[in-house]
């Protein structure tokens, strides 16, 4: 059983879901706190994030330098925008492979939910091709990581 | 990996508002590309056009019928993009369940000593 929900809406947005056990309070702070954030925001298995800067404020800046195992890698860098603590967070953020991407416009959302969190990530991309291609390159990163783990559970 | 290519084109494919909408009619049952001109404001011409992007993409196939070329979906194609949306599934799922662990870790004081979890 998946908690995550992830679909396309209209030609350039993606919206994810996805509900926590812990209030909105603890999730806001677990993606504002660089200390937090390098502990879960890995993607697949075998990356690590040696670099976090992560300036949670108005118009403050992040980057994330994603590396594998074989030394690889690629890094985030975008802008905060909105923070509501504990409900809302607007960010802009761009990939670099090593050119950087069309800027992808996130909005997260958390929403009491029972004793939990009910998650909301809407991102924007500028066009439907842009959006296309995001999907194929995240994929194509993601594809990696569920080999690796299938020959891990095979 | 030809796999990898070939996604990539499919997603490109998907990105034309056309091209859904072909492969939205497609999915209805095979049919021949003068059908699927009809319902769009274009000519036939460039609907052949984007069924070509469609079948290099692997996500439509056709079959020769005596002097007519119908369409079909390609079923792996379309297959190939389910699984790979899937897969992006799983990448954010990963995300979520050491975010899942974090969030127990960081709760963790608040649990008087004792105290069933």
């Amino acid at each position: 059983m998946s908690r995550l929900t992830l679909k396309t809406e209209g030609n350039t947005h993606i919206v994810v879901t996805r509900r926590f056990a812990a209030p909105p309070e603890a999730v806001y702070r677990a993606h504002t706190d660089a200390k937090l954030i390098q502990k879960w925001l890995l993607g697949p298995e075998g990356w690590t994030m040696p670099v976090c800067i992560n300036d949670a404020r108005p118009g403050g800046k992040f980057r994330y330098e994603w590396v594998n195992r074989d030394g690889s890698g690629f890094h985030v860098t975008g802008e905060y925008l909105e923070l509501e603590p504990y409900g809302r967070i607007v960010h802009v953020e761009r990939m670099h492979l090593p050119d950087p991407t069309p800027d992808n416009h996130v909005e997260t959302r958390f929403d009491t939910d029972g004793t939990g969190t009910l998650m909301t990530l809407r991102m924007t991309l500028p066009d439907a091709q842009t959006r296309a291609t995001m999907l194929a390159t995240r994929m194509a990163s993601g594809m990696e990581a569920s080999y690796v783990r299938l020959e891990g559970m095979i | 990996m030809q796999a990898t290519m070939n996604l990539d084109a499919a997603f490109s494919a998907l990105a034309d508002p056309t091209r859904r909408a072909i492969l939205a009619r497609l999915a209805k049952g095979e049919t021949t590309v003068m059908e699927l001109a009809k319902p769009f404001e274009i000519t036939q011409p460039a609907i052949s056009q984007h069924l070509k992007v469609l079948e290099d993409a692997g996500l439509v196939a056709r079959r020769v019928d005596g002097t007519k070329r119908p369409r079909r979906l390609a079923e792996a194609g379309i297959e190939a993009m389910d699984q790979w949306l899937a897969i992006l599934r799983k990448a954010l799922d990963k995300n979520y369940d050491r975010l899942d662990k974090v969030l127990a870790s960081t709760e963790q004081p608040k649990i008087k000593r004792g105290e069933k979890r």
